[in-house]
């Protein structure tokens, strides 16, 4: 059976505002958001993903994570092995079994 | 549709941040170390048979630095003998952990590793310091004793040369800094590939036009192995801000920070503005721009139970070091000022 997931990593600092959690396996039915039962059958983006893991996943210091409804500044986002400023960035449509990794450039090197 | 890379049309994984250019990942890597490779060239940074120390973290600039000066030094035939060489703090679930991460390279990249630890050479570890004066300055103390533990260990294994991690948007960000402060000597010198006062060890940064992205890329997808966590005493908040606003302005133009760095290496200091000679410490040898150097200074100030004395006013503090000098020493001295 293909994947249905979304897998999501964190690296270089991210994982401590997600409890140490380096990885994340997401089902594309958790983007499903009741409240909006328009938005049923269409495609999610990056941006509806960083909405999910901001409400559902984040543990805390959001500001260390997002900068208005984007990833802060100095944090990389890998997908399926290509750098999203490639693939439309927030606008990304997802697609089960894509990979999304997120690696913070700011801590110290 | 994808993006094809500029080079040879295969599929791109990586935009440039200081150009733009989009690259598959093959060519990526041979870029990203042929530019490291001209920067060391245009510098003239080694001879043959030079004992070079690569000052290593744990972090991801350090080890992407160690990883490759190895391939260079094999693929351009430098014939320098590269080491690795850290620094322990002392301080617990922070440094332990990183220098995990240096043993784990020594191995890796078959180069071999000193470690010096503030313990030894000071005979205070930070978790030590901390305890004794709380959270507030301990910055100030473990930036200056790392600056002089570095040339110490540096010493101890007869190395000529040590090159430190510093990227390009650590140097755009302490330009920012030494202009906010004013600081014009610090800004004169900050942006130089080669840096240390004549007859101290020089210290040289081959990564000054690296981006901290494609460091960070090439680091993820060489499957690198290196450690990043916060260190768990308080962190600069002055350099925190600096470093925020760069950050937002390289996502709206990424060429800010090879432009600063630019900025910094052409400021022409006016002949009249007066800059501290940088000599060696009377005390310990090592370089100062004072007589006596600031880690003696603050070390004494720990000896003596009296560390707050040594973070405040400089003037102070020396003069305070000077007395007690004079103490020890049985001469007279005035009363309290």
């Amino acid at each position: 059976m293909p994947p249905r997931d979304i897998r999501v990593e964190f690296a270089g600092g991210v994982e401590l505002l997600f409890d140490n959690q380096k990885q994340l396996d997401i089902p594309i039915s958790k983007f499903h958001d009741p409240s909006h039962p328009a938005k049923e059958n269409l495609t999610y983006t990056v941006r509806d993903l960083l909405q999910l893991l901001k409400d559902r996943y984040l543990k805390q210091r959001l500001e260390l994570f997002l900068q208005g409804d984007n990833v802060k500044p100095g944090i990389l986002v890998v997908i399926n092995d290509c750098d999203w400023e490639l693939m439309g960035g927030p606008d990304y449509e997802l697609e089960p079994g894509d990979r999304v990794v997120f690696i913070s450039t700011l801590h110290g090197g | 549709m994808p993006f094809l890379c500029k080079r040879c049309s295969r599929k791109a994984i990586l935009k440039r941040p200081k150009t733009g250019d989009t690259l598959c990942k093959e060519c990526f890597f041979e870029l990203f170390e042929l530019e490291i490779h001209e920067t060391i060239i245009c510098a003239k940074l080694f001879k043959p048979g030079l004992k070079v120390a690569v000052g290593a973290s744990g972090g991801k600039d350090s080890t992407v630095l160690a990883h490759v000066m190895k391939v260079l030094n094999e693929k351009y035939h430098y014939g320098i003998h590269l080491t690795l060489l850290s620094v322990d703090e002392g301080i617990t679930g922070y440094r332990d952990d990183s220098l995990e991460t240096v043993k784990r390279n020594e191995q890796q990249y078959e180069l071999p590793l000193k470690i010096v630890s503030y313990k030894d050479l000071y005979g205070w570890s930070m978790d030590d310091i901390v305890k004794q004066i709380g959270l507030k300055n301990n910055c100030t103390f473990c930036g200056v004793f790392r600056r002089q533990a570095l040339d110490r260990g540096a010493t101890m294994t007869a190395v000529d040369m040590i090159l430190t991690g510093h990227n390009a948007d650590d140097i755009a960000e302490t330009v920012l800094m030494n202009l906010l402060r004013g600081d014009i000597a610090r800004l004169s010198r900050c942006t130089a590939i080669i840096t240390g006062a004549e007859g101290s060890l020089p210290r040289a940064k081959p990564l000054k036009y690296a981006y901290e992205k494609e460091i960070v890329m090439y680091a993820y997808f060489k499957k690198l192995d290196y450690f990043s966590t916060e260190c768990v005493y308080s962190p600069n908040a002055y350099r925190g801000y600096a470093r925020t606003f760069l950050k937002d302005l390289e996502s709206i133009r990424p060429r800010c920070i090879i432009d600063i760095i630019h900025s910094g290496e052409n400021f022409a200091i006016k002949s009249s503005v007066k800059m501290a000679a940088q000599g060696s410490c009377s005390r310990c040898g090592f370089i100062s721009s004072q007589e006596v150097c600031k880690a003696c200074i603050l070390l004494d100030g720990l000896n003596r139970g009296l560390p707050r004395l040594t973070t405040g006013k400089m003037k102070k503090a020396h003069r305070s070091f000077a007395q007690n000098n004079k103490q020890e020493n049985g001469e007279v001295t005035s009363p309290a000022d």
